[in-house]
């Protein structure tokens, strides 16, 4: 796939992605577009961005050699992308940071965010304080009860919260209610998105300001083993950190490309959020990808143990992926994770976020399969701080 | 004619009176002998809402009645036979769906065109369908003798105008304000002279809906010269406290005739 091109100009992915919203946020998305366009064109605008990578997320991160594991696997070397050191603990501060000072420019004053496991929620209000905006993040009602210390933290950053109480209660009704507050107050308001879904431009520009992920890891694998991975290997909810990831390697067709979807209960079960493995073409939340939805078009609850995968879509970027063969999409169940996420913190002392243990949990599968001399590079996306209250409960520890 | 054409072109200069309820809410066995007490009170269009389960340009009235619908089980292809139950007795009053596009493309949009124009519907409002990504879809709707109805806003400019001038039929759906359903609406005066503008622009009659709440509303969109007015979120709150099918067409009937009653008075100007 030499000189991979994508989206055309109106935001599609072959037949995914598009602009599928109300006449309403057109004009807004139109908006977005062109000054979106235009930062990307201006030198002062990428060099104030990598600048906040170095400064405040802490950019560049290591790639890290798991040698205690790659050993012990006795296949393919595992290297770690750390993004869990980058500050707030995930990926999604890189994007988060790029649409702020996105939104400065625009004059917009008020950031608005959606947030699941509250991750993106936290690097939205973490930036709108640096940059002194206000902000406000919706969030499933469902979720908040979960995920009551990133609850805690967004306030403690001086976010409002705002519990969503309709449909599902999570992630995707968060979504659905931020899109309401941004069409009633666009003019003093910028929706930062917090994954490769919704309306174009949203998906190639949250990709943009993840593709630091792949760039940096591109180099530092040829740095450090004089070759390109074998394959790299990521988690995939709504896919952001995945995209970020593979971007880098989409012309390098020597690199496999796996995408790991949350397989919950198992696909059997119908428990999981796996649009890709089980789903089928719709649209949802302004973009045609692949969804979880009944036989009648209606979007389906989902299940994950991580909050952060648990989302019924995908970006469209992902379903041309898959379509076109280029990228795998796999799962792994709450189950595999689990052991993951137990077995990197004991070996290498690195507790990951239970999402990120998805992504561990198949590569510790194939990479036995894998000759010594190859490697996987593995997007380590987030540190497992916010997860231990999940993991303690599973094991019948109350902290 | 179309059974829209056919009901504007009867308006006679009068301000068609278009009702929204969600199909299946307050209960399913409710929706048809609603539609019929809509007519009985006057409504001239019925605007019919087919639940989706995450509404994104709903306020939260419509967002709780496509949640009762869809707790009850209530699809597209069930309020299609609605809407043919409906048919039987009234072959005068145009019904135009209206919802979110992801139910129409699992039932497959040419068997959806199909199924819906042998129901008996007129016309669809597909929210989350725009004209740049409506070509196919509307293409195939007019084939079957539907209209595809676009939204227009405030803040539309000329080429999506020419859009949906090339693509609408029917009549356009002109969204009053920067919002969503239910809300509040100040300046209906810039709305009428934005009205005017576009029905100038597209030749064809222009709707005006989102924040309309009651008859003094409706009256003076109607003095002031619109095509048609659409009272949606208003009517569903008071439907949402029927407990059986009698109250709710009660509340219904009860609703509506004030409004019908506001649009029959004599109107000042015509232009």
């Amino acid at each position: 796939m030499a000189n991979y091109h994508q989206p055309d100009e109106h935001g599609h992915y072959g037949p995914y992605g598009g602009r599928f919203v109300a006449e309403t946020l057109v004009p807004a998305l139109d908006e977005l577009q062109a000054a979106y366009a235009a930062a990307g064109q201006d030198p002062e605008f990428r060099a104030e961005l990598h600048s906040e990578l170095r400064q405040f997320v802490g950019r560049p991160n290591p790639l890290y050699h798991a040698a205690r594991i790659s050993q012990e696997l006795g296949g393919a070397q595992i290297y770690l992308k750390r993004e869990d050191l980058n500050h707030t603990g995930a990926h999604k501060i890189n994007n988060a940071v790029g649409q702020a000072l996105l939104a400065r420019r625009m004059g917009k004053r008020r950031l608005i965010a959606e947030t699941g496991a509250g991750q993106h929620g936290v690097a939205t209000a973490t930036v709108a304080t640096r940059y002194g905006m206000e902000c406000t993040v919706f969030m499933g009602a469902d979720d908040i009860q979960r995920q009551s210390s990133n609850v805690y933290r967004m306030r403690l950053l001086g976010a409002e919260v705002v519990a969503v109480d309709s449909g599902t209660r999570t992630l995707k009704d968060a979504l659905n209610e931020a899109l309401r507050e941004w069409v009633t107050r666009v003019e003093d308001t910028f929706y930062v998105i917090g994954t490769v879904a919704g309306p174009h431009p949203y998906p190639a520009m949250v990709r943009d300001f993840h593709r630091v992920i792949g760039d940096e890891a591109r180099a530092q694998c040829l740095e450090q083993t004089g070759s390109l991975p074998a394959a790299c290997i990521a988690c995939v909810g709504g896919g952001s950190n995945a995209i970020g990831l593979f971007a880098a390697f989409i012309d390098d067709p020597e690199v496999r490309l796996i995408g790991v979807e949350a397989g919950g209960l198992g696909l059997a079960s119908g428990k999981h959020a796996a649009p890709l493995n089980s789903g089928r073409p719709g649209v949802l939340h302004g973009n045609r990808t692949y969804l979880m939805e009944d036989g009648n078009g209606q979007i389906l609850p989902t299940h994950s143990i991580s909050a952060g995968l648990d989302y019924p879509g995908v970006g469209p970027e992902h379903a041309y992926l898959k379509d076109s063969g280029r990228a795998e999409y796999v799962v792994a169940t709450d189950e595999e994770a689990l052991a993951a996420f137990h077995t990197l913190s004991r070996r290498e002392g690195i507790i990951p976020a239970l999402e990120t243990a998805h992504a561990l949990a198949y590569a510790f599968k194939i990479a036995p399969q894998m000759r010594r001399d190859q490697s996987i590079v593995i997007n380590l996306s987030g540190r497992g701080d916010k997860d231990i209250h999940t993991v303690a409960a599973l094991e019948g520890i109350v902290l | 004619m179309s059974r829209l054409a056919t009901r504007f072109a009867q308006m006679e200069g009068r301000t068609a009176l278009i009702p929204f309820v969600t199909a299946g809410d307050p209960s399913p066995a409710a929706t048809v002998p609603i539609l019929h007490a809509l007519v009985a009170a006057g409504a001239d269009i019925i605007e019919l809402g087919v639940p989706f389960s995450d509404p994104m340009a709903d306020g939260p009235t419509i967002q709780r009645a496509n949640e009762r619908a869809l707790s009850k089980g209530v699809h597209l292809r069930q309020v299609l036979t609605w809407v043919a139950q409906f048919r039987e007795q009234n072959q005068h009053t145009p019904i135009v769906l209206m919802g979110y596009l992801n139910p129409i493309e699992a039932m497959g949009v040419e068997d959806f065109a199909r199924e819906a124009a042998a129901a008996g519907v007129d016309g669809t409002i597909i929210v989350d369908l725009t004209p740049e990504e409506g070509q196919h879809e509307s293409t195939v709707l007019r084939a079957a003798g539907i209209d595809p109805i676009f939204l227009l806003a405030p803040t539309s400019g000329s080429e999506r105008v020419a859009a949906v001038r090339r693509l609408g039929a029917g009549f356009v759906y002109y969204v009053s304000l920067r919002g969503i359903t239910g809300a509040v609406q100040r300046d209906w005066q810039e709305v009428l002279g934005r009205v005017r503008q576009l029905r100038e622009a597209l030749g064809l009659p222009v709707a005006i809906g989102f924040g309309i709440r009651d008859a003094a509303t409706a009256r003076l969109l109607a003095r002031g010269g619109a095509d048609a007015v659409v009272i949606g979120s208003a009517l569903v709150e008071r439907l949402a406290e029927a407990t059986d099918v009698d109250t709710a067409v009660e509340l219904a009937h009860a609703f509506l005739t004030p409004v019908a009653a506001a649009l029959a008075e004599p109107t000042q100007v015509s232009a």
